[in-house]
């Protein structure tokens, strides 16, 4: 597993990282978020001992990435911001480099880099030299690398920065499909990627862990979670709103929109655990309103970001 | 084991940047100015034919200063361009240590800085064809320019390591190589003698290029030179991996 122990890190006397710990298991894949500038992208250079941390430190399966560099390193594989790659490199020459810098050689060395093209979708491109490249083809070359040499542990920062919406697609089903019998940490400030593709999200903001949830539990600090939104055929709206004020189980209600007979309102519920939606049916039903959509509101994890990574002036 | 698996990396990453130098036009570019100006110098300027001697003593006279511009200009992109297209990221997280990669890049820039030397082949053959010049000197002047301008490339690889610009890594390289050839150039030794005591006079011209180069140039190769120049390459090697660890740092 990937340990990080009370990372720290100064620049100069600005604290970027404040204090960060969690663990990453098999099978796991944590999402990373922040705001712009929140300290993701330092966090992970630290981990995989880009640059030293200035207290603390980070376990990658048994080796101190400080103390054990190299047999650390071994085991990530790492696909940095922005996928840098060599320009001037065809693809399967830089992906050979990779494969000899990993210690294959011979027919093993051909097998890992034929494997990695395959998987990131490389075959039409392999003997292009890479600046020729699209940036979304860039990006999988780089990708190509880190998951050369079948690490077991990835971390992969912005993975689907830049793609466009096929090719994120692309890059989240490899993601998924490798996260079995790996840990892998991604950075994304995508908050539907981070939905559709992490088991665990991390949010951090200046340079703090501000939350450690499964993104289902994160949409549920939403306000809106389990708030029923509602459209009704009522004539006369006043009257609507006052039968629901009365539903037991609701909080409150604000109307969203009354136009001729549409009436749509949002009702929230006192607590979430006991489900309205029944009752406020059942009700309406025995008044004979006509109800046309009805909705429970799973939450809005933009919400929750923004709650959770809200500035805080700093004294 | 261990030392194979250095010696596997450090010749992983010296082939990468050999190729990195002929897959761009630079190498190209790089061996037909040095080849060009080399025989200006040799044949315009010093009057190689006038001369009368069949010695290469007009040719091996150009090089620390042909060096002095044309090596940094070798040495430049060796760290500037993997800071500036972000790949040092890559490549300080492989699973390699930064003097393997350090070395790897020195030998790599060295050995390319031999192809162009052995490239100037044809000067022998000319001395070889209108006299008879003495080959060994001519072996020792070769073994002495190669181990010059190997102390040059180890001034431009840790400059190359300070910033990403690679003009100003140029720039840089280019003053400190500068004083270290002037330390040992006479006019400069003569204003200098004037005004010290003699043992200052010995330490500076002891620590320039110029000097030892010039005591390979009679011919004899002496273990004090060759350490000089190993020394010089050693402590910039070693100020290099400083840099880089410390800008990791930063």
């Amino acid at each position: 597993m990937i340990e990080v122990r009370n990372l720290t890190k100064f620049f100069g006397s600005r604290k970027v990282v404040d204090d960060i710990s969690f663990g990453v298991e098999k099978g796991e894949i944590l999402g990373f978020l922040g705001p712009n500038g929140a300290g993701k992208s330092t966090t992970m250079r630290m981990i995989t001992g880009f640059i030293p941390p200035s207290s603390g430190a980070a376990v990658i399966g048994g080796c101190d990435i400080s103390r054990e560099p190299i047999s650390a390193r071994k085991q990530i594989g790492y696909l940095p911001e922005n996928a840098p790659v060599y320009p001037e490199m065809l693809v399967t020459g830089f992906l050979e480099f990779v494969a000899e810098i990993r210690g294959f050689r011979g027919s093993e060395k051909k097998r890992k880099v034929d494997e990695a093209i395959e998987k990131c979708f490389l075959t039409d491109v392999r003997s292009q030299s890479i600046q020729t490249l699209s940036k979304g083809f860039k990006q999988r070359v780089c990708f190509a690398q880190s998951i050369l040499h079948d690490p077991e542990y990835l971390i992969l920062d912005e993975p689907t920065d830049g793609l466009d919406p096929n090719q994120k697609h692309e890059v989240r089903q490899m993601i998924r499909k490798m996260s079995e019998e790996k840990a892998i940490i991604l950075s994304t400030h995508i908050l539907d990627e981070m939905e559709t593709v992490c088991t665990r999200a991390i949010i951090i903001a200046g340079g703090k862990i501000v939350s450690d949830n499964t993104p289902y539990n994160l949409r549920t600090q939403s306000s809106l979670h389990g708030a029923v939104s509602l459209t009704l055929k009522a004539p006369n709206p006043d009257e609507a709103a006052a039968l629901i004020q009365t539903i037991p189980g609701v909080k409150s209600i604000k109307v969203l929109d009354h136009s001729l007979d549409d009436f749509r309102v949002r009702i929230f519920p006192e607590t979430i655990v006991n489900p309205i939606a029944g009752t406020i049916l059942s009700t309406l039903g025995e008044k004979n309103y006509e109800i046309k959509s009805i909705f429970v509101e799973q939450g809005r994890l933009d919400e929750v970001f923004r709650n959770l990574t809200a500035v805080t002036p700093q004294s | 084991m261990r030392t194979s698996e250095i010696m596997r990396n450090i010749k992983t990453i010296m082939k990468r940047e050999i190729k990195g130098y002929f897959e761009s036009p630079l190498a190209y570019v790089f061996i037909v100015i040095f080849l060009l100006l080399i025989g200006f110098f040799t044949f315009n300027v010093t009057s190689f034919y006038e001369n009368g001697q069949a010695d290469l003593r007009a040719f091996f006279y150009w090089h620390p200063w042909l060096y002095l511009f044309l090596i940094p200009a070798a040495a430049m992109r060796l760290w500037s361009e993997e800071m500036r297209m972000k790949t040092i990221e890559l490549l300080l997280t492989f699973p390699v240590s930064v003097g393997e990669v350090i070395c790897g890049k020195f030998l790599a820039a060295w050995l390319f800085i031999g192809i162009c030397l052995s490239l100037t082949f044809p000067m022998v053959l000319t001395a070889m064809y209108l006299g008879d010049p003495d080959l060994g000197a001519i072996l020792c002047a070769y073994i002495g320019s190669f181990l010059m301008a190997g102390a040059y490339l180890s001034v431009g690889l840790m400059t190359s390591s300070f910033t990403p610009s690679q003009v100003i890594s140029f720039v840089l390289a280019v003053v400190i190589c500068l004083f270290f050839l002037l330390a040992g150039f006479s006019p400069v030794i003569d204003i200098v003698s004037g005004w010290t005591p003699q043992w200052f006079v010995g330490i500076v011209t002891n620590l320039s290029f110029l000097t030892h180069y010039n005591s390979i140039q009679r011919g004899v190769i002496d273990f004090r030179d060759i350490l000089y120049y190993f020394s010089v390459i050693v402590f910039m090697i070693f100020a290099n991996a400083l840099v880089i660890q410390n800008r990791k740092a930063a």
